[in-house]
């Protein structure tokens, strides 16, 4: 296994420009939370609770998905397109699942570092959640996710109109509706049934019922891993076909 | 070093590169030589492992690229015609990744990477973001990194392309410097002093296929001594001659105003093509 230089490299471009990366992994989430939390969820219940400690668990997934996906699947299809730096590593010894996995743990640790400064603002807010090392575990599931999306994704984009297409027919539909501003019960079959098919809708509920202290449903958790295990397996084979 | 039989590329129906056979031995600089679009790119990156070949084979450092990619991924460095470096990391950093890429040991990577600035010349730029180099230094710092493994096969395509002479002078003395130090290199061009000053041998290419091979003297020796040429006037075909005497006396009959050269490849190229290598 080869993938460490390949995540190497990611972390030390985020450390050389810190606060442009956690400007930018902030500013959507905070958005989110201001908008939907304080500003309109302010004073909503939701199944007896306040609607704020409702939320925040579907923002951290959202939060987790989007600096996961975006940042690795623009920088791998810039790389891949326009600057070429990706034929650095095809030329090396290194296997098509170090460059996966290298790429992968990059939208993990983007994901989960966005995510946990999120948790921190929520915190600071009076939100209350039961934070555990499940909690953790599955955010980072979620990141790890949705990293390995970004990199099949971009690896099949040709072009970056592709990834624009990407971001419009899969990213932004499931921002909206796979469950982070609502309960997928509350709507009407055959949408419910649509909805359940996203894999962010499945780290909401499970963060959620985390949250909340109670057990995660197993099947949410299964379906999750499933995507992460597809699309990291996804990821691996793209990369073997480009090189 | 290198061995090709009939190498083959399609893209579609349009033949990029069509049975491509040569072999370059240890330490020998190989050219391939040719206009734009003539296959010398494709040809190095299948050699290189980044395209499949449609038909053929080869093999680099007596690892066949189909069969074991990940052993010639481990004999080579590549210096490639784009400048892809990372522009945030400084040149040290730029060596660092790639010598980890290439499993390299902490020490030897900083003692390489050491070296390797004060070889390409620019061990006072160690720490300085790659963004504030200019385009020769950014191709110095490329050819450090395809050496900084220690490779025993160097692919260079279009070295200098895009660089004032000076810089272009300076990239040609690391090749020498590389040449004498034993390494093998295969050399993509269209800059015809170019592959004249530097290989041993020249593969001439056009439209895929290779049109001639051999010392780039014997090349030219096949053509003639001397070319004649008519200063200003394209539509007067060049001749080329055995004897300097000859070509002046046949010069006088020719035109007005009229040049007696050496010689070049490219006067190799168009006796065999008709026409000029263009950039």
């Amino acid at each position: 296994m080869n993938f460490y230089p390949i995540f190497w490299k990611e972390m030390l471009l985020i450390r050389k420009k810190p606060w442009r990366f956690l400007a930018s992994s902030m500013v959507m989430p905070v958005l989110y939370f201001v908008t939907f939390g304080w500003g309109l969820g302010r004073g909503m219940n939701v199944g007896g609770g306040r609607y704020l400690d409702f939320v925040l668990p579907g923002i951290l997934a959202l939060s987790a998905m989007n600096n996961s996906f975006g940042p690795v699947s623009t920088s791998l299809n810039i790389s891949k397109l326009y600057t070429k730096t990706i034929e650095e590593v095809l030329v090396s010894p290194v296997s098509h699942w170090d460059i996966a996995l290298g790429r992968t743990l990059t939208g993990l640790a983007r994901g989960l570092f966005s995510a946990l400064t999120l948790l921190v603002v929520g915190f600071a807010s009076g939100v209350h959640l039961h934070l555990s090392f499940s909690f953790l575990a599955v955010l980072g599931l979620t990141a790890f996710c949705f990293g390995a999306a970004g990199v099949a994704a971009a690896m099949v984009a040709r072009s970056h109109e592709d990834m624009a297409n990407f971001n419009s027919f899969f990213i932004v539909p499931m921002s909206f509706l796979a469950g982070t501003f609502f309960s997928p019960d509350r709507m009407p079959e055959p949408f419910k049934s649509l909805i359940l098919v996203y894999p962010l809708t499945h780290a909401s509920l499970v963060l959620r019922a985390l949250a909340a202290g109670s057990g995660p449903s197993l099947s949410s958790v299964l379906v999750l891993t499933a995507y992460s295990l597809f699309f990291f397996y996804l990821a691996g084979m793209m990369v073997k076909k480009a090189a | 070093m290198i061995t090709t039989s009939n190498l083959t590329k399609y893209f579609g129906a349009l033949g990029a590169v069509q049975s491509v056979s040569f072999s370059v031995g240890k330490g020998e600089v190989f050219g391939l030589l040719g206009p734009n679009g003539a296959g010398k790119t494709t040809t190095i990156r299948m050699l290189t492992t980044l395209l499949a070949p449609s038909s053929g084979s080869a093999s680099v450092g007596g690892y066949d690229v189909i069969a074991d990619p990940l052993g010639v991924k481990r004999s080579i460095g590549v210096v490639p015609q784009t400048l892809n470096l990372d522009i945030d990391l400084t040149c040290a950093e730029n060596l660092e990744y790639h010598g980890r890429l290439q499993r390299m040991k902490r020490e030897d990577r900083t003692s390489r990477i050491e070296e390797l600035l004060h070889f390409v010349g620019l061990r006072e730029k160690k720490d300085m973001p790659v963004e504030h180099l200019s385009g020769g230094m950014r191709r110095r710092l490329l050819i450090a990194r395809g050496l900084m493994h220690r490779p025993a096969v160097v692919f260079m395509d279009e070295p200098t392309v895009g660089l004032d002479p000076q810089a272009r002078r300076m990239i040609w003395g690391l090749v020498e410097s590389l040449k004498r130090n034993g390494i093998t290199i295969l050399i993509t061009t269209h800059y015809i002093e170019e592959a004249d000053a530097l290989c041993d041998r020249v593969a001439i290419m056009r439209t895929g296929k290779i049109i001639a091979l051999d010392r780039p003297v014997e090349l030219k020796k096949s053509v003639g001594q001397f070319a004649v040429e008519c200063l200003g006037r394209y539509d007067v075909p060049r001749q080329f001659f055995p004897a300097r005497a000859e070509a002046i006396e046949a010069g006088r009959d020719l035109c007005t105003d009229v040049v007696v050269r050496d010689v070049t490849l490219e006067d190799v190229f168009i006796s065999l093509t008709g026409e000029r290598i263009e950039g």
